[in-house]
């Protein structure tokens, strides 16, 4: 019996941090918040020489063949630091290849994505977006795509997609093929781009594991995006414990005062109980599979929740401030509302945790 | 990660269970004898079979068996789904015999630790006063040696089990000219002598569980002290540190599923209401909650397991308040189930898993719920402690 991390997790987590520390440090997040390109060159380089581009794809191609539990505490440390870079979209193209690719196309694509060399993206959102793969409507006849997707990370930059189409197949088509265009959308969240991806006929190469591996890969989206989350919503807590511990009003700092720190008491008990949730939920992934869409639900719809709900409240803890465009907490509030967004609202994943869990 | 016990503990599962199965509920005999009688011939079996009082040894009256957290994991899981009466008050078997133990003099030892062990000692715990509640150390009930006695006046308060009590543990204040906490010892006293009053306290949902104890030159003999004269406040902390949450979770999984049912059996727009959005949404919200329960108190199970208990402090810190706070959370949703039976009056309950699932049982634990954020360390006092240990936050600006 052993709920906990090994001393290679906790190694794992150390050098991503360190990655993310010398890489990305407050003025560097700073410089790249304010360009909003939610992408920069060298930091995916150095992420990559780490193997954090190729961590789930088997070593015959190039990767580091660990388990999704390891690759939710890279994404623990990327929330932590903010990380700017597209590594959602491209975990999860890689793992939708990785468990629903014919070896040809595993062969064809996932050495290049594991170097990091070939940016891929998950392109699944169809309108308002529509996450579930029940409900994509996106055509694949005679080898061509047509319809669009919508809030595609680094749309602007991937060069290979998997998109999610009807019956919840999902294929490939590269970003240079005929009949696909592509724009920018403005984001909130400056960490991380978007875009609107549109296919008229182009050439698309369906995956043979497609809708086994669609609900998969949502369900590792969402335990990335809860991981993402939960390192983003430590770091603000601990950052506001600084804060308050600096910021002096009536002669004292303020976390002198029982209003200011029971506050962030409350915080802390509401963030750490959240840690069990990510290792079950990652853990049910790699190993326990009828467990594993109700576990990954309760994990993005009460982690992505409950952060949205802690960075409001440090914003709040920094008073002015905190309200200013100058201050670095927005950095990590936006980051959680993506979070909270993307692959589906809390009230959204409840729903489904009332049918899964057989209510 | 590795979520199986291993195939040694579950052939430990599995025996433990066929003794459940053997010794309850009582058969033969037995069945005839009054509850405190089979709990005592269960606890004896159990004993000795080496399922309870564990990390004690056996000349005090323990099964002395290699500490294991993982197999008491077991043994409380098991315990609990059979139903056996194997918790013995939390006052005599948690808190005075690991302390007497750790700090008290052999004789102490050999005279209270064995009966405590098989329920024939009841104890009730006298530190709190009308006027030292989470600031414990300002007590003022004393006591004064006369020869080779000490004598005590004075008032406690929230006294649970006072009135079943064969004896009490307590801090007095014996040294009236030292500091505040170095003025304090810790004594033993027979609760059935003349000076002592033991008035109940009826509690806002209508029950009776603890008591007022007002001393009027009670007397205890000189050498009834645990540990050295002045020395109470740190005897009284010995204790503390046995204070592991490894049994959490099963109750508020239980306390769940009684939701989920009521929320079956109850109608909203001539519907079981567990069909009803709002409800669902409200349910797996506290399902949520319930799994970070569960899901931390496996964090700690294992982290006592392979020695990293320094991996889960904080963990440890705030689950008295996420667990105070889900609970109400779960008897808010059944207070609103109820409807318009809100407005009946509380079952008139006992301590424990007192709930039938009857309307009148919901408005008692809705009612009880509000105790969870005063008693043990109120929840004022947990986000002291969670911010002061936990966040290195400065502790608290004090009158002096």
């Amino acid at each position: 019996m052993h709920f906990g991390l090994t001393e290679e997790q906790d190694l794992l987590q150390n050098t991503v941090r360190d990655f993310a520390a010398s890489e990305v440090p407050a003025a560097r997040l700073r410089e790249i918040f304010e360009e909003g390109s939610g992408y920069d060159d060298s930091i995916w380089r150095a992420a990559s020489e780490i193997g954090v581009t190729g961590l789930f794809v088997p070593e015959r191609y190039g990767g580091v063949d660990l388990s999704l539990l390891d690759l939710a505490l890279v994404f623990e440390c990327l929330g932590e630091y903010a990380v700017p870079g597209p590594f959602l979209g491209h975990s999860l193209a890689t793992l939708a290849l990785v468990t629903g690719g014919s070896d040809a196309q595993r062969e064809r694509w996932l050495p290049g994505l594991a170097s990091g060399e070939i940016i891929g993206s998950f392109a699944i959102a169809e309108g308002d977006a529509i996450w579930d793969p029940e409900d994509w409507a996106l055509r694949i006849e005679g080898g061509v795509a047509s319809g669009a997707k919508d809030f595609v990370e680094h749309a602007t930059g991937a060069k290979l997609f998997v998109v999610g189409a009807s019956d919840g197949q999902l294929a490939l088509v590269e970003a240079d093929a005929d009949g696909v265009s592509v724009t920018a959308t403005e984001g909130l969240d400056r960490t991380r781009s978007l875009g609107r991806v549109s296919f008229d006929g182009a050439a698309a190469d369906v995956l043979p594991g497609g809708p086994a591996a669609a609900d998969a890969v949502a369900d590792a989206g969402r335990i990335l995006l809860a991981a993402d989350a939960f390192g983003g919503a430590w770091k603000l807590i601990r950052a506001t414990v600084e804060y308050t511990l600096t910021r002096v009003q009536y002669g004292t700092p303020v976390a002198q005062f029982q209003g200011v720190k029971h506050q962030l008491a409350n915080l802390a008990a509401e963030a750490e109980p959240m840690r069990g949730l990510i290792w079950y939920a990652a853990h049910a992934f790699d190993h326990i599979e009828k467990e594993r869409a109700h576990s990954a639900a309760v994990a993005k719809s009460h982690i992505t929740d409950g952060a949205v709900d802690i960075a409001r409240a440090c914003v709040e803890l920094h008073g002015g401030i905190g309200f200013t465009w100058e201050c670095d907490v927005q950095f990590w509030l936006k980051r959680a509302l993506f979070d909270r967004t993307w692959l589906g609202s809390p009230a959204w994943h409840r729903r489904r945790i009332a049918n899964l869990g057989g209510l | 990660m590795d979520l199986s016990y291993g195939p040694e503990y579950d052939a430990f599962r599995a025996d433990l269970q066929a003794f459940l199965s053997q010794s309850w509920p009582p058969h033969g005999n037995e069945a005839d004898l009054d509850a405190r009688q089979q709990q005592q011939h269960f606890i004896s079996k159990a004993v000795a079979a080496g399922y309870m009082h564990r990390n004690i040894l056996a000349k005090y009256g323990g099964s002395e068996q290699p500490a294991d957290p993982l197999r008491e994991a077991i043994i409380g899981e098991e315990m609990e789904a059979s139903g056996a009466p194997w918790r013995l008050g939390a006052q005599g078997v948690g808190m005075i015999v690991p302390t007497l133990l750790e700090v008290g003099a052999e004789w102490q030892r050999e005279q209270f630790v064995e009966p405590t062990l098989k329920g024939e000692y009841v104890w009730c715990q006298g530190y709190s006063e009308p006027g030292a509640g989470s600031d414990l150390a300002s007590l003022r009930s004393t006591a004064r040696l006369e020869g080779d006695e000490w004598v005590i006046n004075g008032h406690k308060i929230w006294t649970s089990d006072a009135q079943d009590a064969s004896y009490m543990f307590g801090m007095f204040r014996t040294e009236p000219e030292a500091a505040k906490h170095a003025g304090i010892s810790y004594l033993l006293l027979k609760m059935d002598q003349p000076g002592i009053d033991v008035r109940p306290l009826r509690q806002l949902t209508g029950a009776v569980h603890f008591n007022e104890v007002f001393f009027d030159n009670v007397r205890t003999p000189a050498n009834w002290i645990v540990g050295e004269r002045g020395q109470g406040w740190q005897v009284a902390r010995v204790n503390l540190k046995y204070e592991r949450n490894l049994g959490g979770g099963g109750h508020t999984r239980r306390s769940y599923h009684a939701l989920v049912d009521l929320a079956r059996r109850t109608t909203r727009g001539g519907r079981p209401a567990v069909e009803d959005p709002e409800i669902r949404d409200r349910l797996a919200a506290i399902e949520c909650r319930v799994r970070c329960i569960e899901t931390s108190r496996m964090r700690s199970l294992s982290a006592v397991a392979n020695r990293e208990e320094d991996k889960v402090g904080l963990s440890m810190l705030v689950g008295k308040l996420y667990q105070t706070d889900t609970s109400e959370l779960i008897v808010r949703l059944a207070y609103d189930l109820i409807g318009s039976d809100g407005l009946l009056a509380p079952t008139d309950a006992t301590w424990g898993i007192r709930s039938q699932g009857r309307s009148s049982d919901w408005v008692d634990q809705y009612l009880f719920s509000l105790g969870g954020a005063i008693a043990a360390g109120s929840s004022n006092i947990q986000r002291n402690i969670i911010g002061e240990r936990g966040l290195g936050l400065p502790r608290d600006l004090r009158a002096s």
